[in-house]
């Protein structure tokens, strides 16, 4: 369904400062809304990860300022193992959360999925204000567990009951502080179903004419794919949050089974199943890893193209491969649990989709390698992080071959292998597809261009800084050095703490060289040259109007389309290697 | 700029890799009847997916250092991947999927003779329970049988682990409770896993086995040891502040030595 009646912008022109600026419906402020709550997040996360890691490291040694901010769980600088648990849930929940969900999803796609489809905002711009305003609400929240009586959760981003279900008795942490950590993710999924009916509508209905779904550009592919992912993982994620309040707050019994002693108090619960947990939450976990790793799929394929001068190799065979991988993601949930108690026959039934998904990833993986053959490559901060996605994104996939076969998952499960392989996989390659696509949209999102070689430095340091971070780890996994805790006094463990060492050094340099970047965003914001509406020389929407783009975005016109977004490497008009989709045919 | 990447992404690549086939940091010795096998599974892993990896890094090295636009150079026409697309797609369904079914075939073997089959009659049967941060082993003592579980009676403060009840419960009284897997070699060990509060896991690297202990559930858990010595037991599975700390030894003895054991417990219990 495509829309050919040009009628004049949807929204006033005159808005009050709080109306433009706070509360706006403007799919691109609410956009940019996003990525700056993820700026935050992902700062959080970060000093969350830095103190961890130096206490890894350096056990006995204080940090300092950390003994005020923190009297009772680190007192004098130096943290309690409980404390250390509680930092790792918390940095955990906020960056699968609140920045590798927000960011690459709900911040770019909100920004830039209209603008594709040529469109002048959402489908429904008030539920897309709801969307952001919930998903803040969730990081209050979550935020606020670390200021309630007994400090912030300790039981993971897993939550895994008993643990995070039976309340006070089981320790530190899990008072008033589990709670809120539920009732966070259960508003999150709650602004993430919103938000993903509104991608999927947008795309669906919103479409300019000539915008066919084989036209449409391969990051807003990726978004919608995605958009259909979370519809259903979260609409699982959101009831499962509310049976574990429930479990805490009402005295039912869903993940509590009967006689459990627990501070030597018998519970008073019964005839619940700690496996349904773990069911409810993998089924959403394992899509929510798409979700977090899609939109990078699509930034990149976007971005290679524009850099190589070539279209994309394949393009077709990318969105079948994207569509075969959503499927997927559905059927491989246990491959968490082969461990877990659940019936062994059943591994096997996980284990065989969870290897058959290598098969699409694989392909695309080969679509991007032969793209950049034959290429004319030009590399920048955008296709240098693009093409250090490629790179990670490979690392992290490759050590999933491990992971998903039962017999050596059993050596494997529970050490540091793991750590490696998601953090390469969901962790870094996103991020890098977040970067990628901060130095490529940066010039349309704020009409000013980011300073290359700052972005170069960036680059360079933060490529070779996470190889040097999570390499390590699977060495660590293979001697055995078991995850999740707070310090190594086994007999075993004691021989690997130089190689803690050394990825310490190596996070707080990385940590470190991320200031780059920050102090690139905020000086090219302010002072930046001025971006042309096209600088990258790319095809799709989003370049054919001004940088920034007006309120209604193509300044009450709405574009025809009549090419497709990979017209790249071709005789173009004007002398140009290139065709953009609203060029005149 | 692209000879740099080319470069740095090789280096990686390679060093991470002789890393790995160097063995540098390694699985520690294998101590089980199963183990080889498992090693065996991860070694084959290792190595075709080694390749793969290496592979690929250096094709995306190679291609960046080949096609990267330097100042200078004349203008060039770009050029397809040689034969397209459907190489590739037949490339990577054909060999990752032959990698799979093989990893499958033979996983699924070594997967299912340790959890899909049950433990020989003539195991020794030895009961396991977790919880916030310790382990402890119940050995059936002189009468063969274990004594019933009863949660009400279970309390630290008394030692009484298990929730026993010797009073009222004759098969109860010879049982052997102690805080070290103490076991005999070369035979094979049928273990019930019993958690008391959280979730709890079994995880000793040299035997190459793992398994979660569930609240709720009694988990059967199989092995056969086949070198004496003395290892360490681990919790893998988050169970709160003290779970780093959450271990126990395991004592591999010979039969002789095991016996001997065995009997001096149930003179003292």
């Amino acid at each position: 369904m495509t829309h050919t009646t040009a009628h004049p912008p949807a929204h006033a022109q005159r808005q009050s400062f709080l109306r433009k600026h706070v509360f706006s419906v403007d799919h691109k402020v609410i956009g940019r809304q996003y990525l700056d709550l993820a700026l935050v997040a992902v700062v959080t996360g970060m000093v969350l990860s830095w103190l961890m890691r130096f206490h890894l490291g350096w056990p006995d040694t204080p940090v300092p300022l950390l003994g005020k901010l923190a009297p009772t769980g680190a007192a004098g600088g130096v943290m309690t193992p409980e404390y250390y648990l509680e930092l790792m849930t918390m940095h955990g929940t906020i960056m699968v959360f609140f920045v590798l969900t927000t960011a690459p999803f709900a911040g770019f796609g909100n920004y830039f999925l209209p603008i594709h489809v040529g469109a002048e905002d959402m489908a429904f711009p008030r539920i897309n204000m709801m969307s952001f305003w919930v998903t803040l609400l969730a990081f209050l929240v979550l935020v606020a567990a670390f200021f309630v009586g007994d400090g912030p959760p300790l039981s993971g981003w897993t939550a895994y009951a008993p643990l995070s279900a039976v309340g006070k008795d089981a320790g530190p942490g899990q008072g008033s502080g589990q709670t809120l950590w539920a009732i966070s993710i259960g508003i999150f999924c709650i602004a993430q179903l919103l938000g993903s009916l509104n991608f999927i509508a947008t795309t669906l209905d919103l479409r300019t004419k000539g915008m066919s779904l084989a036209r449409l550009p391969y990051a807003t592919w990726a978004w919608f794919v995605t958009a259909v992912i979370a519809l259903v993982a979260f609409a699982v994620l959101l009831p499962a949050c509310i049976l574990l309040i429930l479990d805490r707050v009402a005295g039912t019994s869903f993940f509590i089974p009967g006689g459990l002693v627990i501070s030597d108090r018998l519970q008073p619960h019964m005839g619940g199943s700690p496996l349904l947990w773990q069911h409810l939450f993998w089924f959403f976990g394992h899509p929510e890893v798409y979700v977090a790793i899609l939109p990078g799929f699509g930034i990149i394929s976007q971005i290679l193209p524009v850099f190589a001068r070539k279209p994309l190799l394949g393009p077709r065979v990318f969105i079948a491969c994207l569509v075969a991988i959503a499927f997927l993601s559905y059927t491989v949930w246990g491959h968490h649990m082969f461990l877990s108690g659940m019936n062994p026959f059943s591994a096997t039934l996980f284990s065989v989709p969870t290897l058959v998904i290598t098969i699409p990833a694989a392909i695309i993986t080969l679509l991007w390698i032969g793209t950049v053959y034959g290429a004319r490559l030009r590399l920048t901060s955008a296709s240098l992080f693009a093409l250090g996605f490629v790179s990670v994104f490979v690392s992290g996939g490759i050590s999933g071959f491990f992971l998903a076969q039962p017999s050596t998952d059993i050596y494997l499960h529970g050490t540091y292998f793991v750590v490696a392989h998601f953090h390469f996989v969901m962790g870094v390659a996103a991020m890098f597809g977040i970067f990628a696509g901060t130095y490529f949209w940066f010039p349309k999102m704020f009409g000013r261009m980011m300073s290359e070689t700052l972005g170069k430095w960036h680059f360079w340091l933060t490529f070779i800084g996470v190889y040097c971070i999570f390499m390590p780890m699977h060495y660590l996994g293979l001697a055995g050095n078991v995850r999740r805790y707070s310090a190594f006094t086994d007999d075993y463990l004691q021989p690997l703490i130089p190689l803690h060492r050394f990825i310490t050094i190596a996070a707080l340099f990385t940590g470190a060289v991320q200031l780059i970047f920050l102090f690139n965003l905020i000086r090219s914001r302010l002072r930046g040259p001025k971006a042309a509406d096209n600088p990258w020389e790319a095809t799709t929407l989003e370049w054919s109007t001004s940088s920034p783009p007006p309120h209604d975005n193509f300044g009450g016109r709405r574009p025809t389309v009549a090419y497709g977004p990979n017209e790249y490497g071709v005789a173009g008009p004007a002398g140009r290697d290139y065709v953009m989709q609203a060029a005149a045919q | 700029m692209g000879r740099l990447f080319a470069v740095v992404v090789t280096v990686i690549a390679l060093v991470s890799a002789a890393i790995f086939a160097l063995h540098v940091w390694w699985l520690p010795p294998d101590i089980s009847a199963h183990g080889s096998r498992i090693d065996r599974q991860l070694n084959e892993t290792m190595v075709t997916a080694g390749i793969l990896f290496v592979a690929a890094q250096l094709a995306l090295g190679l291609f960046v250092w080949r096609f990267d636009v330097r100042d200078g150079m004349p203008p060039r026409a770009v050029k397809t991947f040689p034969g397209g697309v459907t190489p590739l797609v037949v490339l990577a369904i054909l060999f990752v999927g032959i990698e799979i079914l093989v990893l499958t075939f033979v996983g699924s073997k070594v997967w299912a003779s340790v959890y899909q089959t049950p433990a020989p009659a003539e195991a020794l049967q030895i009961e396991v329970e977790a919880e916030q941060f310790a382990f402890y082993f119940r050995y059936a003592g002189p009468d063969g049988k274990f004594g019933t579980m009863h949660p009400d009676l279970m309390n630290d403060a008394t030692q009484n682990f298990f929730g026993l009840d010797p009073a009222n419960d004759t098969t109860a009284r010879d049982d052997i409770v102690v805080g070290t897997l103490v076991i005999p070699v070369n035979q094979p060990i049928d273990l019930r896993l019993h958690a008391k509060d959280v979730n709890h896991s079994f995880y000793v690297p040299e035997l190459r086995i793992q398994q979660d202990f569930v609240p709720g559930m009694v988990i059967p858990l199989h092995f056969t040891a086949t070198q004496t010595g003395k290892y360490e037991l681990v919790c893998t599975q988050l169970c709160g502040l003290g779970h780093y700390n959450m271990r126990a030894y395991i004592e591999v003895k010979t039969p002789a030595d095991f016996a001997q054991w065995l009997k001096a417990q149930a003179a003292t219990s």
